[in-house]
């Protein structure tokens, strides 16, 4: 780790600040992704913004039909919310399959929402249910929001403050996962929403992307026999010494198979 | 008055005396130790597999705040090189290419992580920026990753001393005769297989720091070994030239080893070397991404082997060519692991007439590779275990049968191997029964359709396995080229009032010795095990000692604290004899209690002791004072665990994914002394095993990088990995140590990789597989499944 300076606001608007002030300096939530990075010197921040002072930025509020969930709220604290097990069950199970204990009790949805890991679980999860992510400035809707590998539609200095998830009529998410790291290999969420289903790739290819030809079958019939029959084109996956593209392929259907499954 | 519960002694499950400091965090490891004064080290590693060194530039480093000094082997001029510790002579009796192994590279890189340069600093991190500011200007050259590719003609030369990247080409076992048995064969099974490179990713990662003492001139290191005095002798007399009496080696908790901290490893000396010259505390720790470009490697063959049988089944012969991996420079016992500790394994639990072995070690650019867990004895036993899968498939003789046709009748021991080793007790008949009772094995296939039925692929995997530990008589293993002797130390000290200090060159780094040492003494002496205290580690206390491997701590190290019990017994029964006015002959010496035959009259152990530490009334003229006694014992033989596991796996035909979901080990170890030990250690060995056989693989890109270099993609097993592991024991005695113990490290390591295999390979049977190499991971077997019924595996 190198040297860095330290800032712990107390508002969004002074993090904001800080941040926007040098657009090298890297807020820091959970840190399950930034320490490593910075134990490896992979990442030399001149500054580093703790939010975990920032009381506004954690929690998890239902209104209506739309849950919205603070970018410092915990992996755990998700996956053991009644609301979300109420409204999206999908979601918190998703959140309880997070990394190890370890992980869960320090990473946040805003870190993982922001880093977009194609391997991560949450993006799927933002993208399936078309959520809308809120930040210090606007609002961006899931499509937009996901840009490939690692890439947002976060601006340097701009703030995730929360994921707003409307309520699907129902949702189920599947996911192998890497025999070492035990983060996604390939998993597919499913979602009969008000705008109709989605289905969402995560893990397998270079960043979550929606399967449209699962989504048009689903919509003709929701069922796991329904999504059996449409294969997921290699072209473009991943492969590396755990799978080549043609395994993770495989994989999207049988996951969305189960994922469809789960979601009942 | 001392009393012995009957759950201390041989055979009590007591709780681990160590746990208490263990489980309160309270373990003293060498990184928990910090010097008066103390610099730290950070070493500079090659990036490249293979590249000429032009120049090192470490003026700017040298400028950088907080840095001490900076070094390269330019500095270490005068060092002697690593030392290898074992020497094999070639089939035409010379001695294999031992390239010298500098303390930091010399000219040459030859992997990724071998060291290039030091530097000392204030703080880690201060040595760390420095070491980024060293300039390296390199030559890339041409890797040898790959054995076959290193051998190829023509392939990057790694040392200039050994010709076509050969260490060396020995054979045992006598090849006319084999190849006579071969030509009179009924059948030959032929098989191939890759045992697979793995690295030991020892909890605590290594860790070394080097003090010097300017007034006396004495240097200790504190290390992370399985092995002080080897460290000692290896790292006094060949690298450093410092004279044992001048080198304090002391290895305090260590975490876990598996062989990877057996060796004498550079960085040792490094930090001793330079707190010599700094006249300052230097201490270095590894990271983990370091540890798996710098540890001891594991495993790591390709082989190829024929087995002949008569038209019964009886096995004819057997003919192995085996190519193991060193790595890029000779660690210090790689050379005798796939000779001495493999070859001679091969006869395994079976009566083969004759077998002739071929093996060639090959440098490579990669990490070198040692022991590990098990160390040539789990290559032999997956090789034997599949091979027999392979040809009771091929005879259509059911595999258990096929195994009891050719088992070493159990009154034919003492047994000659044709490949040098003579087993001295074992029941291969009983471990097998009594596994598969155990594992419900007739019952199996209901179990198969149950679970095909819910679309799953079951299967179930048998080893019947033998292994050679309790190394190992001095005399036999010089014969064969160790450099050093393998008996082992143990002093018995009985304090004045009757508590017991016992120093063992043996070294516990989590298996459990502060215990199961304890109960020898209490089940002999009658100590409490309370008032024994077990002392190891540290070359200043302990008078010497070979270390713990080859799960020899017991049948070594315990046979010679039981030698030093015969000396105090021995001097106790004469002073009791002194004290109660009887004859020697007459005192019988029972737990703790001397008593004059036939009468009540009768001494405590603390009496006598006390006598002896204060002897007013004491046989002055026949004795000396005191009641501490030192044995050295060199075992007579090899010891010969053996046993049967049995796996059962179910995949997951979508996903490929294997799981184990049962698993027995039925183990024949000797004596007992702590059976919930013995279970841990099964059960710990075994999970290795099955981390050996699903998932872990040290995989290299032709280049040499190391792909699996982290947890990311290194998949080390977890909990969740693993079943519920039985473990029984079923005991037939070692007929030549005095404690009738063989060991129990290894046995979960060495016997389950094949049980787990061939359960895989059966649950697939209905896709034509023959073979799937290790590990079986998801998308390996996805593949075979995806392929549908493939042809067999051409020969
Ligand atoms: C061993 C291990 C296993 C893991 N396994 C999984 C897994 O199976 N699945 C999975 O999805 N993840 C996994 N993770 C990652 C984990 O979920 C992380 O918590 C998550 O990726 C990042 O969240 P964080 O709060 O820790 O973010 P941090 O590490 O603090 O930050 C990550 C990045 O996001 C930025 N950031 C953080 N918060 C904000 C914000 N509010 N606005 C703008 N930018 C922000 C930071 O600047 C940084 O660039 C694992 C991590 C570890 C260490």
């Amino acid at each position: 780790m190198y040297d860095f300076a330290y800032h712990k606001p107390a508002t969004i608007a002074d993090a904001v600040k800080i941040l926007s002030a040098d657009p090298d300096a890297r807020a820091i939530a959970g840190g399950q992704t930034l320490l490593p990075a910075l134990k490896h010197r992979l990442n030399r921040p001149p500054a580093v913004v703790d939010l975990s002072g920032i009381a506004e930025l954690r929690g998890v509020k239902r209104d209506g039909n739309k849950l919205t969930i603070g970018a410092l709220t915990r992996h755990v604290d998700v996956a053991n919310s009644p609301e979300v097990q109420a409204a999206i069950p999908a979601l918190a199970k998703m959140a309880g399959s997070i990394g190890d204990i370890q992980v869960r009790n320090r990473g946040t949805m805003g870190g993982s929402v922001a880093n977009n890991d194609p391997a991560a679980d949450y993006p799927a999860a933002v993208l399936g249910l078309n959520a809308t992510v809120v930040t210090d400035k606007r609002r961006i809707a899931a499509d937009d929001f996901f840009q490939g590998m690692f890439t947002t539609a976060l601006e340097p200095g701009e703030l995730l403050v929360a994921v707003e998830f409307p309520i699907p009529e129902k949702a189920g998410y599947a996911k192998m996962r890497n025999p070492a790291s035990r983060y996604v290999m390939a998993g597919v969420f499913v979602a009969k929403t008000a705008g109709g289903v989605r289905v969402v790739v995560n893990g397998a290819g270079p960043g979550v992307f929606r399967q449209s030809e699962m989504e048009k079958a689903l919509t003709a019939n929701w069922s796991a026999d329904a999504v059996a029959g449409v294969k997921q084109s290699a072209e473009g996956l991943n492969g590396d010494i755990h799978g080549s593209a043609e395994y993770r392929a495989h994989l999207v259907t049988v996951m969305a198979k189960r994922a469809v499954a789960e979601a009942g | 008055m001392n009393v012995v519960t009957p759950f201390e002694g041989i055979g009590a499950s007591v709780r681990r005396k160590e746990d208490l400091r263990f489980l309160s965090g309270r373990g003293q490891y060498t990184d928990d130790i910090s010097r008066p004064g103390q610099a730290h080290a950070y070493l500079l590693r090659s990036p490249h597999a293979h590249a000429r060194i032009l120049s090192v530039d470490t003026a700017a480093a040298k400028a950088m705040p907080g840095v001490v000094a900076v070094f390269t082997s330019a500095d270490m001029a005068g060092l002697g090189g690593i030392p290898c510790g074992w020497q094999i002579h070639n089939k035409d009796g010379s001695p294999m290419a031992e390239p010298v192994h500098p303390v930091l590279a010399t000219g040459k890189v030859r992997h990724v992580g071998d060291p290039v340069a030091v530097v000392v600093a204030e703080s880690r991190a201060q040595a760390k920026d420095a070491a980024e500011a060293i300039l390296v200007e390199y030559e890339v050259l041409p890797a040898a990753v790959d054995m076959e590719a290193a051998l190829a003609p023509g392939a990057p030369a790694l040392h200039d001393t050994a010709p076509g990247n050969l260490c060396y080409d020995w054979q045992i076992g006598d090849k006319a005769i084999t190849d006579a048995a071969f030509a009179g064969a009924h059948k030959v099974v032929k098989f191939e297989t890759t045992n697979n490179r793995l690295v030991p990713n020892a909890m605590e990662p290594r860790a070394a720091i080097g003090d010097y003492d300017t007034t006396s001139g004495d240097y200790t290191l504190y290390t992370t070994s399985q092995n002080p005095h080897v460290i000692r002798l290896l790292m006094g007399a060949f690298v450093l030239q410092i004279p044992e009496a001048k080198l304090r080696v002391v290895a305090p908790d260590v975490g876990g080893g598996f062989g990877s901290k057996i060796y004498h490893y550079a960085e040792e000396a490094i930090v001793t070397w330079a707190a010599g010259k700094l006249h300052r505390p230097v201490k270095w720790t590894c990271e983990r991404t370091e540890s798996f470009m710098s540890d001891a490697h594991g495993r790591d063959h390709v082989t190829r082997c024929q087995l002949a049988l008569d038209a019964q089944g009886k096995f004819l012969g057997l003919r192995v060519q085996t190519h193991a991996n060193m790595g890029a420079y000779l660690s210090t016992f790689a050379p005798c692991v796939p000779t001495y500790l493999y070859a001679t394994l091969l006869s395994g639990v079976y009566a083969i007439p004759t077998i002739h072995a071929e093996v060639k070690a090959v440098f490579t650019s990669t990490v070198p590779v040692d022991a590990y867990r098990g160390a040539g004895r789990p290559e032999a036993t997956y090789l034997l275990e599949r091979l027999v899968d392979v040809a009771a498939a091929e005879t259509g003789i059911d595999k258990v049968e096929l195994r009891r046709r050719n088992f070493i009748p159990t009154d034919a021991f003492p047994y000659q191997t044709p490949v040098a080793l003579q087993y001295d007790s074992g029941n291969y008949f009983a471990t097998l029964d009594q596994a598969l009772e155990t594992s419900g094995w007739t019952g199996f296939e209901a179990r198969r359709a149950e679970a095909a039925a819910q679309g799953k692929l079951r299967g179930i995997g048998i080893s019947t396995y033998l292994e050679a530990c309790g190394i190992a008589p001095s005399a036999v293993v010089g014969s064969l080229g160790a450099r050093a002797g393998l008996y082992e130390v143990g002093t018995i000290r009985v304090h004045p009032t009757g508590s017991v200090t016992v120093l063992t060159g043996s070294h516990s780094h989590g298996q459990g010795h502060e215990t199961t040492f304890a109960q020898l003494v209490a089940d002999r002496l009658g100590v409490p095990i309370a008032q024994v205290d077990v002392v190891h580690g540290d070359t200043a206390k302990v008078p010497f000692g070979m270390g713990t491997y080859g799960s020899r701590s017991l049948a070594v190290g315990g046979s010679a604290m039981f030698k030093a019990m015969d000396k105090i017994i021995a001097k106790g029964k004469k002073i009791a004899a002194h004290l109660m006015e009887a004859s020697v002959e007459d005192i019988e010496f029972d737990r703790g209690t001397f008593r004059v035959a036939g009468t009540d009259r009768s001494k405590a152990l603390a009496e006598i002791s006390l006598a002896a530490y204060v002897p007013h009334n004491f046989p002055h003229d026949e004795l000396e004072p005191g009641l501490d006694e030192t044995a050295f014992y060199d075992p007579k033989n090899f010891t010969y665990p053996g046993g049967c596991h049995i796996a059962e796996v179910e995949i997951d035909s979508e996903t490929g994914r294997v799981t184990v979901v049962q698993f027995t080990a039925v183990d024949d170890i000797g004596r007992v002394i702590n059976p919930m030990i013995v279970e841990g250690q099964v059960q710990g060995g075994v999970a290795q095993g099955i981390g050996q056989a699903l998932l872990e693989h040290a995989v290299y890109d032709s280049a040499g990088q190391l792909l699996s270099g982290s947890m990311m993609d290194y998949t080390m097993p977890r909990a969740d990995d693993l079943p519920p592991v039985g473990v029984a024991t079923h005991a037939t005695l070692c007929t030549h140590n005095p404690l009738g113990v063989k060991g129990c490290g290894e046995v979960g390591a060495i016997g389950s990789p094949p049980a787990v295999m061939n359960a895989v390979v059966d649950a697939l049977r209905d896709y034509g597989v023959r073979h799937i190499e290790m590990p079986a991971t998801p998308a390996k077997i996805w593949n075979i499944i995806n392929a549908g019924r493939r042809p067999m595996a051409a020969e």
